[in-house]
């Protein structure tokens, strides 16, 4: 199913247009694949180029310019939910699928071979490109359609809040709070330790050096070692206690 | 010093969290500075095959082409053994692969992407079709040193898409170049002078898909004194943030100089030091 805008006013919907084609142009003008009569609106006032599952919108130099989600704009890659505003008119715009592969496609990867043409337009101007595509495996789809940044949101979050707190030497009583997801301790060259922050908890794991970290007393070996609170870590002498932030 | 005391190399592969099979390959010969990395695609266990494949020619081929015979000699066209090498077996795997599926039916259609580098004479030549990626971290920037043949990168080319809007598009995983979907394949291929102290990094898309840039150099830069170390952290992050696909990582830290020998007392006295 294709992307598809929502045309509406003052909360009526109006009209419902489905983004088939590769060029789907907003106008006064009734030579538009979206006539919208009213003078606020330039005779060609907007474009929409879409590349198989995107779509981008761009602004034809129209008299009263246009915006998406409130924030005046000329050119805008539309995501799912977006809002274009036209004068009065609002123009949501639906590409819910997250997938063009069904769940049975799942594990196959497929070889699929179609001519994609760049769009023509000055804008977005590149020669044309009879380019061979081959899809791979549509795994990644659904995780890319719900992710939209730090992967590690996609799967369960964070783990608290935790902090390391060193107990002995000049710097006893120091805090470092495990904000990112690798913390190196110890010295480079003589003992290091990392710890990584992960979705199901913090783990420490011997990096360099010729003894291995211990853990409430015993060597952690070379293995990743999952850390509980209140737990005390020792490398190259320095004392510290792993606890979680309430 | 010799190649193979120049530079550590680790490589590790992962199905990931959500598919059954692994779809990549890897490989390196640490004799003659070679690593290669290939990402399949195809149905049933073809992109194995393809894969196995293209990982298989480039590295057999090579081998037995420097047994006697330096990368940094010149050809006919004056160009250089090594890099002449890598392009022309890629070619040679992709016409393998083209052939196999051809005549088996269910190969029909199957592919693989690749990447591969050479190191020589201080120096690393590396080629690529499709998506797989090298990265070099140099101190503390890592920088991507391929460009991905893909449809997404296209667009950021053209301007229409930046790139951190790149994240957002449904259109990943089209690659625009493959090795074995057609007679012929255009293998693009560079050459970049290497520091010592430099980090190489080739993955499959299963890597640089789940995990950010910024978290890869971070990784890297932190776990170098421990490369299988950091080759399983890579992986680990991957598959934390969901492991939709194969994960692939070759590391490769630069100890030392390996520049050729020069003139001809060099060439004798690594001929007697050998």
């Amino acid at each position: 199913m294709p992307a598809k805008l929502i045309l509406s006013m003052d909360g009526a919907v109006l009209k419902e247009y489905p983004l088939n084609k590769e060029r789907t142009t907003i106008g006064r003008k009734p030579h538009n694949d979206i006539v919208i009569d009213n003078l606020a609106v330039s005779s060609d006032h907007a474009a929409i180029v879409t590349i198989l599952n995107d779509s981008f919108l761009e602004d034809l130099d129209s008299t009263n310019g246009l915006a998406v989600n409130g924030t005046p704009t000329k050119k805008h890659f539309l995501q799912n939910n977006d809002v274009i505003e036209i004068g009065k008119y609002k123009l949501k715009y639906l590409n819910d699928q997250p997938t063009q592969t069904s769940a049975a496609d799942f594990e196959k990867t497929m070889v699929l071979r179609a001519p994609v043409k760049m769009p023509p337009k000055e804008g977005f101007s590149r020669s044309p490109l009879d380019v061979t595509l081959t899809r791979k495996s549509e795994a990644t789809a659904q995780f890319n359609a719900t992710n939209s940044g730090m992967a590690a949101e996609a799967s369960g979050g964070q783990p608290p809040a935790a902090v390391v707190q060193i107990l002995n030497g000049p710097n006893a009583g120091k805090e470092l709070e495990l904000v990112k997801n690798l913390t190196t301790l110890g010295k480079p060259g003589v003992q290091v330790a990392v710890l990584a922050r992960r979705p199901h908890g913090f783990f420490i794991t011997h990096v360099e050096g010729g003894s291995f970290p211990t853990v409430n007393g015993s060597s952690i070996g070379e293995q990743p070692h999952q850390l509980r609170d209140h737990d005390l870590i020792e490398l190259a002498g320095v004392k510290m206690e792993f606890y979680f932030k309430t | 010093m010799d190649i193979h005391d120049a530079l550590e190399i680790v490589s590790k592969t992962d199905p990931g969290m959500v598919r059954s099979h692994n779809e990549d390959s890897v490989t390196y010969d640490a004799d003659i500075g070679l690593v290669v990395l290939a990402d399949g695609m195809g149905g049933y266990n073809a992109g194995e095959v393809a894969s196995g494949i293209a990982v298989s020619v480039l590295s057999t081929e090579v081998r037995h082409s420097l047994q006697d015979a330096r990368p940094e000699d010149l050809g006919g066209a004056g160009e250089e053994l090594g890099v002449a090498l890598l392009r022309d077996n890629v070619r040679k795997a992709n016409l393998s692969i083209f052939r196999a599926a051809q005549s088996q039916p269910q190969y029909a259609g199957m592919g693989t992407t690749i990447v591969s580098a050479l190191f020589y004479d201080d120096r690393v030549a590396v080629v690529h079709v499709g998506d797989s990626r090298m990265y070099r971290l140099r101190g503390e920037v890592l920088e991507c040193v391929t460009r991905d043949h893909s449809l997404l990168q296209e667009q950021i080319d053209s301007g229409m898409i930046s790139k951190e809007d790149a994240r957002l598009s449904k259109n990943k995983n089209l690659v625009t170049r493959a090795v074995g979907i057609d007679a012929d394949v255009e293998p693009e291929l560079h050459v970049h002078d290497v520091e010592v102290g430099d980090i190489y990094l080739l993955c499959s898309d299963g890597l640089n898909d789940m995990v950010e840039d910024g978290d890869i150099g971070t990784t890297v830069q932190m776990l170098q004194n421990n490369l299988p170390l950091a080759a399983t952290q890579l992986i680990q992050l991957a598959n934390d943030n969901g492991g939709r696909d194969n994960v692939s990582v070759i590391l490769v830290k630069v100890k030392g100089h390996y520049s050729a020998p020069r003139g001809w007392w060099q060439k004798l006295y690594s001929w007697f030091g050998n």
